[in-house]
């Protein structure tokens, strides 16, 4: 009715407009803008066809809710002393969409597990049971990415070998192709390539 | 070091000139209304009556009555006259159908939310349970219980309340009630498909965006007619003042939308740009949506249910703005120690720490509020809720800006003390409140009481039993976890294995959590189905009201 009574809506719509459109500023745009020219460092690999289907199946099957994929700098947290990486720098990131840094360490960084862990076959075994392979660990057994074979065995299969521990007799574990696809996609985490020293200043 | 600090102190100073000239120019009136607004919830005579249709009978109303006329000092009241209470009748009746599909739709989403949360919990120290299906691993269960407890419990209860809200607070019948229950039923559309996808591998793959941007199409139309709704609302309102939950639920109604928007933009966020919008986003869906939605409702709830105004309404607008400026900023500190512009993260620390300045004038605000008034906790189950939600806001925006800063940080950045920490904003906060507004809310729309008055006493002991359990005990996991990890002598395993009873502790909580959920939920469909007794004594609701006597007068009244 009277202008008065506008004020306050148009203070109100004004007012929160203003103030997301700062956020949106300084933590969308300006990210963006400082970031969309990086150029990939000379070492990093594009992923192939086969690592983007196992990068699906990591999104899928939620890794990230446990494994994160940034290595911090030697002056917060002792991750290189871990073997997971020098620190890892925006440049590292440039082909990731999306980004799956991750929040939560449940499990290690895996940021570089390529280079602490390079067995595909270890890999297809420790997702199959992890506790074969860890004694303790709490990370989930994954035999839906599994079949299990019996009779002869067909040309060209791979088969898991399981610590004798965890194998059934007369069964033979066999990966689906999603499991080989995730476990191309975990060999291809390696960002040991080295990094200069500007591209690592942020 | 000398660049970082010069930088952290560049913010500091900036943001403090802003408050300052803000301050400056609320002073002067520039920003909103005056005290009258407060009272802006109240009929002329309204002040010192007390209202909670959750409580059990006339004789507890009738004591609550007593025990606010012995603390609080209000003057004369009476109950509202027969025309008065028509128009609020009228009031709460033009918002049903939305209101009533949201918290319907919240109330399954919670019982849903819970059972993948407890899922999760448990899997987490008996990692072989259920782990044959593809939809019921970890990765996927846990995605799903925090999408299914923020968009679905989370939006419908705040949706449903706000919606609820709005007739009263601008005095005017809701306006496109049919359009906001469309947009409710997109909403659902959404929430599900969204969930849907995450179960069956679909999921997007960022933190608070799981959703395929498919399922986030009908969430920001479904917003934005519920926003739509509001805008005709306020367009016709008979209200002079805007009361402070209006400026919250909003300018929430506007910021969701866009939040959903700029997220979703196809194939633009790439790498650490995409991890700062990540955050963005997951940081400002807490910030504004949420908090806005949870704290309109303590800014009603508390003064209404005492019958007294807000303690200062200024100072409630200054929380707002301030609020809205700084948390819309802090997203960047989930990123500490990452990949990230250094300045993205001083910004976001600095914004934090900031925060300080909102949550000490709702802190302040409420519990000057309802000071002196603790006794009426015994008596009013909506009180009960709201006020200890209320704490639990203070509690978790200090823990939230304490843990954003590095030496806090580093230690908790990556933990189960991060998971804890969430829930108490979301929990011990947010769903807290939601509780409390619901117990008031739906007698009013159903015109109908609460069947068991004991059932709301064993939501109210199940649900804060067991998230004291599950706080506590994840909070001290999450701290040994970081101390663990940090300490390179120490191999990873003994961060995981130090976490183990904890973990297995906050399965105990978050049982019993579940279980007072299904306490709750039950209560909700007896409700909606309108089981229990004709309480004719208890009336509190019951129309028309001939001659009320003695103490019953005033729980007599329907207001």
């Amino acid at each position: 009715m009277s202008g008065a009574r506008q004020v306050d809506v148009l203070r109100l719509g004004l007012g929160a407009l203003f103030i997301i459109a700062f956020a949106i500023t300084a933590l969308v745009v300006m990210p963006y803008a400082t970031l969309k020219d990086v150029p990939p460092p000379s070492g990093l690999k594009a992923y192939t066809e086969q690592q983007l289907r196992g990068r699906q199946i990591y999104i899928a099957n939620g890794c990230i809710y446990c494994h994160s994929q940034q290595p911090r700098d030697p002056s917060i947290a002792p991750d290189q002393a871990r073997g997971w990486g020098r620190p890892s720098v925006p440049a590292d990131y440039v082909i990731d969409k999306p980004h799956l840094l991750g929040t939560m360490r449940t499990g290690p960084d895996l940021f570089n597990i390529a280079v602490r862990q390079p067995s595909e076959a270890w890999h297809l075994g420790h997702l199959y049971q992890p506790r074969a392979y860890l004694e303790g660990s709490i990370m989930p057994a994954y035999p839906f990415l599994f079949e299990e074979r019996t009779g002869p065995a067909q040309p060209g299969e791979t088969v898991v070998s399981l610590p004798p521990a965890y194998a059934k007799p007369g069964v033979r574990i066999v990966p689906t192709p999603e499991a080989i696809d995730l476990v191309a996609y975990l060999l291809a985490l390696d960002r040991s390539y080295p990094v200069l020293p500007a591209e690592a200043r942020r | 070091m000398s660049y970082a600090a010069g930088l952290l102190l560049a913010t500091f100073l900036l943001s403090f000139a802003g408050l300052l000239l803000f301050l400056w120019s609320m002073s002067r009136g520039f920003f909103g209304s005056s005290e009258a607004a407060g009272r802006v919830i109240f009929e002329a005579k309204e002040i010192g009556l007390v209202e909670d249709p959750a409580a059990p009978d006339v004789r507890n109303t009738g004591e609550f009555q007593a025990v606010m006329n012995r603390t609080g000092s209000t003057g004369e009241f009476s109950l509202l006259s027969p025309e008065e209470a028509e128009r609020r009748l009228e009031l709460d009746e033009s918002s049903r159908l939305p209101v009533l599909l949201c918290i319907a739709s919240a109330a399954i989403w919670l019982v849903i939310a819970s059972v993948f949360g407890l899922v999760a919990s448990i899997k987490l120290h008996v990692p072989d349970w259920l782990v044959s299906e593809a939809w019921l691993t970890f990765g996927r269960i846990r995605p799903a219980h925090l999408n299914a407890v923020g968009y679905g419990w989370c939006s419908f209860a705040g949706l449903g309340v706000c919606l609820w809200l709005l007739p009263r607070l601008l005095r005017t019948p809701l306006e496109g009630a049919r359009t906001a229950a469309v947009g409710a039923v997109l909403w659902f559309v959404g929430v599900t498909g969204g969930v849907g996808a995450i179960l069956t591998g679909h999921s997007a793959g960022l933190e608070w965006l799981e959703f395929p941007w498919q399922f986030d199409v009908p969430l920001f139309l479904g917003g934005t007619l519920m926003g739509v709704s509001l805008l005709r609302t306020l367009a016709k309102r008979q209200v002079d003042h805007l009361y402070v939950s209006v400026w919250y639920i909003a300018a929430g109604l506007v910021w969701l939308p866009i939040l959903l928007v700029v997220a979703n933009i196809p194939g633009l966020h790439f790498g650490v740009q995409q991890a700062a919008m990540n955050w963005w986003y997951g940081h400002n869906v807490l910030g504004l949506w949420f908090t806005p939605l949870g704290l309109a409702a303590i800014y009603y709830f508390i003064p209404k249910t005492l019958g007294k105004p807000i303690h200062s309404y200024n100072l409630s607008l200054i929380g707002f703005w301030t609020l809205a400026f700084f948390y819309s900023q802090v997203g960047g500190h989930h990123l500490i120690g990452g990949p990230v512009p250094g300045w993205l993260i001083t910004l976001s620390i600095v914004q934090s720490v900031m925060m300080i300045i909102p949550v000490v004038a709702v802190g302040i605000n409420q519990h000057r509020t309802a000071w002196g008034h603790l006794g009426a906790l015994r008596y009013s189950p909506t009180l009960r809720f709201v006020v200890l939600g209320g704490m639990m806001y203070t509690l978790a925006s200090v823990q939230g800006s304490l843990e954003s800063l590095r030496s806090v940080n580093t230690v908790t950045h990556f933990t189960h003390f991060t998971v804890a920490h969430a829930h108490l904003g979301l929990y011990g906060f947010f769903s807290m409140v939601m509780f409390g507004a619901i117990y008031f809310v739906l007698p009013r729309v159903l015109n109908w009481e609460w069947p068991y008055a004991r059932l709301i006493r064993w939501h109210f002991w199940l649900v804060i039993g067991g998230f004291t359990v599950y706080f506590i005990g994840l909070s001290i996991g999450g701290w040994l976890q970081g101390l663990a990890m940090l300490d390179a002598n120490r191999p990873f395993m003994d961060s995981v294995n130090i976490t183990k009873p904890y973990l297995l502790v906050r399965s105990f909580g978050g049982a019993a959590m579940t279980l007072g959920h299904l306490v709750f939920a039950v209560h909700v469909a007896m409700m909606l189905l309108r089981r229990g007794r004709e309480r004719e004594g208890a009336a509190l609701l019951r129309r028309p009201t001939p001659t009320p006597r003695g103490a019953t007068a005033v729980a007599g009244a329907r207001a």
